[in-house]
């Protein structure tokens, strides 16, 4: 680094400095909706940036392989692409992430294999160490990606898959491909073990993603970008790339930062989420509801208390995306806001199947953004509430979160429904939520039950709302 | 371990650092599009790609690197159209003046 740098040498360096502004600006972009889209434009610059500057370099000699790689690319994203990702429904938004997550880190990990067959027993020792983490990491989000894809569009079981001594295989796996890597940067002539750590790190991506239920994805299409990320990072160590480094690492911190966002959402700790196969083993904890009785309401009886109530919050939980109901509520919100009814909504950091896929969701019906409030802001507003609507969300609401100490979801931070003036939920039948836990929420004096599918109910209401 | 391991692992951990507070202002709001723009901007192995793609050491190379750009191209351009598709539907509520 200390030896003059040639003139091309210096023209790319001055490039990639730019590029790797314009990306951090761009994430900086989306700390506000009003900023977001420009900020994105300037992400997309600074990847230009990156493409031209790396054209510059001495090692590219032939360009029509490049030429070749970028329309095709180009062609499958635009033409094929474009259409798929303006219809496919915002409730699909996950898997279509997890699936461009593959097509990244297939390259990452092709860029490995490439690098090593070319250099095989002359790599130097530390960029060999850099390779085997971006190869095993690379095959491992990409084998992860598209289990996670397969779970979400419900082409394999979304229920945890778990076999005896899973986890007990997969770390013994883990610890053989870091062996393996080590091995490598002692003798990185041994290509067999490269190919190994390869299989390995393919292998544990299917087996990690397997024992993890469907409520449990957001966490790991956060990690998956974090891995995807980290391993951009290692292939700039590998060879001698900063832009590829620092943009890797912002991906890594972004995707570490989400999934420790949405475990805490959920009070549980990485490794429980990782190696606890959640929901695999429905053990009811915590109180039963025997010999208690949910309190029925007829539409037309919710419609006259909605629509006398000072302020209404309304509770959207994955069920209401389930039953596409979003487009129904925002009317039922609009006939509301007509009486002069103020309607806010409360946000679950979990509510949905990735991270803030609710409000993404709630967007798409043209529901405005400035009425969406995350749990802290609004938990303090439920004692002022005079309707809670609570539509197809049940443990984000469970009490017993707060109070049962025996309860499995104890600790969890929930959405305070329970201290609002009345409660009116909207579920589909009498049964226990996605976990399998009782809520006591559903048998509080205070709460009444609009048993039925969610847009049915909520079309009634309206319904119901206009004849009043 | 050479100086430039050493200069990389500084940017390395500063970028991290950077990530990190630039990531923690993101409001839950957003953290959707946040996920599908990083998800665009891992795509950034394309630097990668292209050098393995352009190189002349080998055939091999040539068709790896091939695949590798066209992955990558598909994960950036779908990455950030998706993401401008989510963040055009975030609007204000019209009526009320902010």
């Amino acid at each position: 680094m200390t030896a003059d740098l040639s003139l091309r040498e210096l023209a790319i360096q001055v490039i990639y400095l730019a590029s790797s502004v314009f990306f951090i600006l761009g994430l900086r972009g989306l700390s506000g909706p009003e900023k977001a889209r420009a900020g994105m434009a300037q992400a997309a610059f600074g990847m230009l940036l990156a493409i031209v500057g790396t054209l510059l370099h001495q090692d590219i000699v032939r360009f029509d392989w490049i030429v070749a790689g970028l329309v095709i690319g180009g062609f499958i994203g635009v033409v094929i692409g474009r259409p798929l990702f303006i219809k496919v429904p915002m409730t699909a938004m996950p898997q279509w992430v997890a699936l461009s997550h593959a097509a990244g880190a297939v390259a990452a990990t092709l860029v490995g294999i490439n690098e090593y067959v070319h250099l095989g027993a002359a790599t130097p020792r530390g960029a060999m160490g850099a390779l085997g983490f971006e190869v095993f990491l690379g095959a491992l989000t990409v084998t992860g990606s598209v289990m996670a894809f397969g779970k979400l569009q419900e082409i394999l079981p979304g229920r945890p898959v778990t076999w005896p001594l899973q986890n007990f295989g997969n770390l013994l796996l883990l610890a053989i491909a870091l062996g393996l890597i080590i091995t490598l940067v002692v003798n990185p002539g041994l290509s067999t073990a490269f190919w190994v750590l390869t299989a390995i790190a393919a292998a544990l991506g299917v087996l990690m993603v397997l024992p993890i239920g469907g409520a449990d994805m957001p966490v790991v299409i956060s990690l998956l970008n974090a891995y995807a990320g980290l391993s951009a990072s290692a292939m700039g160590f590998a060879i001698d790339n900063n832009l590829l480094i620092i943009v890797g690492a912002l991906d890594g911190t972004s995707g570490l930062l989400l999934s420790i966002l949405m475990c805490r959402a959920m009070n549980r700790s990485f490794v429980n989420v990782l190696f606890g196969a959640f929901g695999a083993k429905v053990t009811a904890a915590g109180k039963s509801a025997e010999g208690q009785d949910m309190r029925a309401i007829t539409p037309d009886d919710a419609a006259v208390r909605l629509a006398y109530a000072g302020l209404v919050i309304v509770v959207p939980g994955y069920g209401l995306a389930v039953a596409q109901a979003q487009h129904a509520l925002r009317e039922l919100t609009e006939q509301l806001e007509k009486r002069g009814v103020e309607v806010k909504y409360a946000i679950h950091p979990v509510a949905g199947r990735m991270p803030g896929h609710m409000n993404v969701l709630l967007a798409e019906a043209n529901v405005p953004y400035d009425k969406l409030y995350d749990m802290d802001e609004i938990n303090a507003e439920f004692n002022r509430c005079d309707v809670a609507l609570v539509i197809g969300a049940n443990d984000v609401v469970n009490p017993a979160a707060r109070s049962d100490p025996a309860s499995p979801i104890y600790g969890m931070p929930i959405l305070d429904v329970d201290r609002a003036k009345s409660v009116i939920v909207l579920k589909r039948g009498k049964g226990a939520g996605f976990a399998g836990i009782e809520n006591e929420l559903f048998f509080n004096p205070k709460t009444a039950m609009l048993f039925g599918d969610a847009k049915a109910s909520l079309s009634r209401l309206v319904t119901e709302l206009k004849a009043l | 371990m050479g100086l430039t391991t050493v200069i990389q692992l500084y940017v390395f951990v500063l970028a991290g650092f950077v990530g990190y507070q630039v990531i923690s202002r993101v409001p839950p709001l957003l953290h959707t599009p946040l996920m599908s723009a990083a998800n665009a901007i891992t795509g950034i192995s394309l630097v990668g790609s292209l050098v393995a793609a352009g190189s002349d050491h080998s055939r091999l190379s040539n068709v790896l690197g091939l695949i590798a750009v066209i992955c990558a191209t598909v994960n950036v351009v779908g990455g950030f159209l998706i993401t401008d598709r989510m963040l055009k539907m975030f609007k204000r509520d019209g009526r009320k003046p902010s």
